[in-house]
């Protein structure tokens, strides 16, 4: 049993964080979530330049042909920065369903142009308000339904869309979002420093993942994965936001003395800690579940999950409390982790969806 | 990062479980063994013969210690294997996991030949004798006093909470040598000899009705100066290794009371029912899970650094907070479930042998002992996250002039 990530992993690691606080200050955010573009372009492509958009893909489709490992520590530092770029929706989920699912000419078409950045992916499910009922329908190659919210639709090439077949089958299908059947309108939401848009697919033309079979087991694999991939970007998004209380607070004086010297701010740090702690542990879990593509992947992705989440709303709202005033401003970056934790904890399911993985789950197994 | 174990460990997982499919009997429940006091007690030191002639005993002490001079990866590989068995394996961890370590480090050479090996093989029982009426939390300001007389000390004073004293046949004990100076600088740390004339141990009855710890009185109480371990006045380096080492040890052993509820939410149907299917149920297994998957994988990663040659850090405190608090919670969460007749605390009308009433009872003292959740906030806040120190009323001062409350 190894339980840490190798020389050469953590080096990528320290790489990917020098590189993000060179190119990603806080002003890069910002620059996103103040105006109506949907993703930070000089940043995407310098993150593509560095090839970790190709960084799980294999070699024969223009990839580096490196693990999941790797991308784990690379999410690590992009949720620390709170990047902008639609890195999860293209990698973890676009990229990564049609590597494994999608047929040898899909295969060929998109994923050298994914991992050169070429094209950007999405994932377009959730279809309003409530869980996951799909009322999108497909009939012979032609589409029609609406998605909403779709992480990066506005800005993505094509869409990985959910729609049910002509015998009522849940199903994937790639969706060239740039056709005229297919209208997106930018949506608000909680966390402006990531675009989200509405889909209206009208008798737009779709093609079916794959060998026209691969439906709801898939999906389900596809969102486990990215769970862990995920749960790293909350996990570096916990890091930076309990650092930059830490700091914080321990220059800010009140009643003589520096306000982390208040016990009651003290334990909230440490339990931050504890929440952080327990998040990274089952995040490595994950990974290593999801690098040895162990059979209980599933449990250990849906628990990486719900801790990363339940600790990242956790540490986020903490530390707007320990900043007092600052902590409420525009111009503090407290909000910019307190939104980016909901985000998280939303997109490819809500923490309540993923308890129930976890109960169901852990029923399950023997 | 994998899960694999090396061909040398595989080996090893197998032979250890060879060993207990012979020598002891599979669990099927993760309830406790029962049976309390003495007649526990004999059956744990029993196990712990048998364990330490087979050579399972204390796993990474050196051989001449009574060990099997193995690594911290076959510790956790034994751990693995002997939870699936009834067996008294932690009963003694405070001894082997607390004190151990402190005499490896400290003692004389010839004294630990002659003690580690008869502790390892539970020949010998230990205790720890910190606590004292007005020195818990802050143990530092403990008033035992330990005075030269030739070759020995003589000791006078009282520790409490004792855990174990009454069937311990030596202790450690932490004592103040010096009170004109300040109250970290004037302890000294011991071995003590518990069967002498010179001290009495009276059990302490619990909230829970249990009785496993005690008062301890010293009376002249002898301890030989080779039983000093450390310097004179350096008895609080001392200490901070036994306290270290018992969040390390405990860490692996603390209750977390989730076994026992999974177990529970598994198998008990109320009103025709199963509990498994009730939405606020599931929502808690989730989240307990979430904490005790993270526990569980925290101690991997502990370990793993410890096996690199890392130290464990005061990150130790984690599983201590978070197994003691969910322990309880668990418990308390249960007895609700099972309506009015959750407050019901016999075996027969139960579930799970009324093991969550006697956590609801029990579950108090896990947030005390070993330090409170309040003490583990401010270990991890100073001494991982660098949070500045509290403001102190006792800060430079000689001991004797500390003020004190009314006593
Ligand atoms: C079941 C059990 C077994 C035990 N076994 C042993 C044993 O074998 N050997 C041994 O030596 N001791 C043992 N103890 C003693 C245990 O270590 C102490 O009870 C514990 O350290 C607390 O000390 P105290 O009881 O004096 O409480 P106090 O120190 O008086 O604490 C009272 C309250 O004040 C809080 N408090 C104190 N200081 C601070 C601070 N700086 N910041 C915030 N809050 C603070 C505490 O958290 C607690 O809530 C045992 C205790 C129990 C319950």
């Amino acid at each position: 049993m190894n339980f840490e990530f190798s020389e050469d992993q953590l080096f990528i690691r320290e790489q990917a964080r020098n590189f993000l606080s060179q190119e990603c200050s806080a002003d890069v955010v910002r620059s996103v979530l103040d105006t109506d573009v949907a993703y930070h372009e000089p940043l995407w492509q310098k993150i593509v330049d560095l090839g970790w958009t190709a960084m799980a893909l294999p070699e024969a489709h223009g990839g580096l042909g490196l693990g999941y490992l790797e991308l784990c520590v690379v999410a690590q530092e992009l949720g620390r920065a709170l990047a902008p770029v639609p890195f999860s929706s293209s990698v973890y989920l676009a990229s990564e369903a049609i590597k494994t699912w999608g047929s040898q000419a899909q295969q060929e078409h998109y994923l050298p142009r994914l991992a050169a950045g070429e094209l950007i992916g999405t994932l377009a499910h959730s279809e309003g308000l409530g869980a996951d009922a799909v009322a999108s329908s497909v009939t012979g190659d032609v589409i029609n339904g609406t998605k909403l919210p779709v992480p990066d639709g506005g800005s993505a090439h094509f869409a990985l869309v959910t729609a049910n077949d002509t015998d009522g089958e849940l199903c994937l299908y790639l969706v060239d979002l740039q056709q005229d059947g297919v209208h997106r309108q930018t949506l608000q939401t909680l966390d402006p420093s990531r675009g989200h848009a509405s889909i209206t697919m009208h008798n737009a033309t779709a093609q079916a993942l794959g060998n026209g079979s691969v439906g709801a087991p898939a999906l389900a694999e596809l969102l486990d994965r990215a769970a862990v991939l995920l749960a790293f970007e909350q996990l570096g998004g916990c890091e930076a936001a309990m650092e930059s209380g830490i700091a914080y607070t321990k220059e800010r004086y009140a009643f003589g003395r520096p306000v982390a010297s208040f016990q009651a701010i003290k334990h909230k740090f440490a339990d931050m800690f504890v929440a952080l702690e327990l998040a990274r542990a089952n995040a490595y879990y994950g990974a290593c579940a999801l690098a040895c593509d162990a059979p209980d992947l599933p449990l250990a992705a849906a628990t990486a999950r719900v801790s990363a989440g339940d600790a990242y709303y956790y540490i986020s709202k903490e530390n707007i409390q320990a900043h007092g005033g600052m902590g409420f401003t525009w111009e503090f970056d407290c909000h910019l982790y307190y939104r980016r934790a909901q985000l998280l904890s939303s997109t490819i399911g809500t923490q309540h969806q993923w308890k129930q993985h976890v109960a169901t789950r852990l029923l399950q197994a023997a | 990062m994998d899960f694999e174990d090396t061909p040398e460990l595989a080996a090893f997982r197998r032979e250890a479980r060879a060993w207990l499919d012979a020598n002891a009997e599979r669990r099927t429940d993760n309830l406790h063994m029962g049976m309390e006091g003495e007649a526990a007690h004999l059956e744990g030191k029993a196990w712990y013969k048998k364990k330490a002639d087979a050579g399972f005993a204390c796993l990474t002490w050196p051989k001449e210690y009574g060990g099997a001079g193995l690594t911290s990866l076959h510790d956790v590989v034994w751990a693995q294997e002997v939870q699936n068995y009834r067996t008294r394996d932690a009963q003694f961890v405070i001894g082997i996991g607390n004190c151990g370590p402190a005499i490896m480090h400290f003692a004389p050479e010839e004294t630990r030949r002659e003690l580690l090996p008869r502790m390892a093989s539970a020949e010998d029982v230990w205790c720890q004798l910190f606590s004292e009426p007005s020195a818990g939390s802050d143990v530092a300001g403990l008033r035992t006093r330990a005075e030269r007389d030739g070759d020995n000390w003589k000791l006078n004073g009282q520790k409490i909470w004792t855990s174990g004293a009454l069937y311990s046949d030596f202790g450690v004990v932490l004592t103040r040598t010096d009170p004109t100076v300040s109250k970290y600088k004037g302890l000294t740390l011991f071995m003590i000899d518990m069967r002498q004339p010179g001290v009495e141990v009276r059990p302490i009855k619990q909230m829970d009705g249990g009785q496993h710890f005690n008062e301890v009185f010293f009376h002249d109480a002898v301890v030989p100066d080779h039983y000093r371990l450390g310097e004179v006045g350096g008895g609080w380096t001392g200490a901070l290794t036994v306290l270290m080492s018992e969040r390390l040890a405990i860490s692996g052993v603390q209750p977390t009371g989730f076994p026992q509820f999974l177990d529970m939410v598994r198998s008990l149907e109320l009103n025709g029912e199963p509990v498994a299917n009730d939405p606020i149920v599931r929502d808690r297994l989730a989240t307990w899970y979430s904490q005790y998957a993270g526990l569980q994988s925290a101690n991997k990663r502990m370990i793993t650094a410890v096996a690199k040659g890392g130290i464990a850090g005061a990150e130790a405190s984690l599983g201590k907070l978070v197994g003691a608090v969910m322990n309880q919670e668990i418990a308390n969460f249960c007895c609700q479930l099972f309506g009015q007749a959750g407050i019901i605390q016999e075996a027969q009308f139960s579930p799970q042998r009324a093991h969550f009433q006697d956590s609801v009872l029990f579950s108090p003292g896990v947030r005390l002992a070993g330090g409170t959740d309040e003490v583990m906030r401010n270990i991890i806040a100073e001494q991982v996250l660098g949070l500045p120190q509290e403001p102190r009323a006792d800060k430079g001062m000689a001991f004797k002039d500390i003020p004190t409350g009314p006593s």
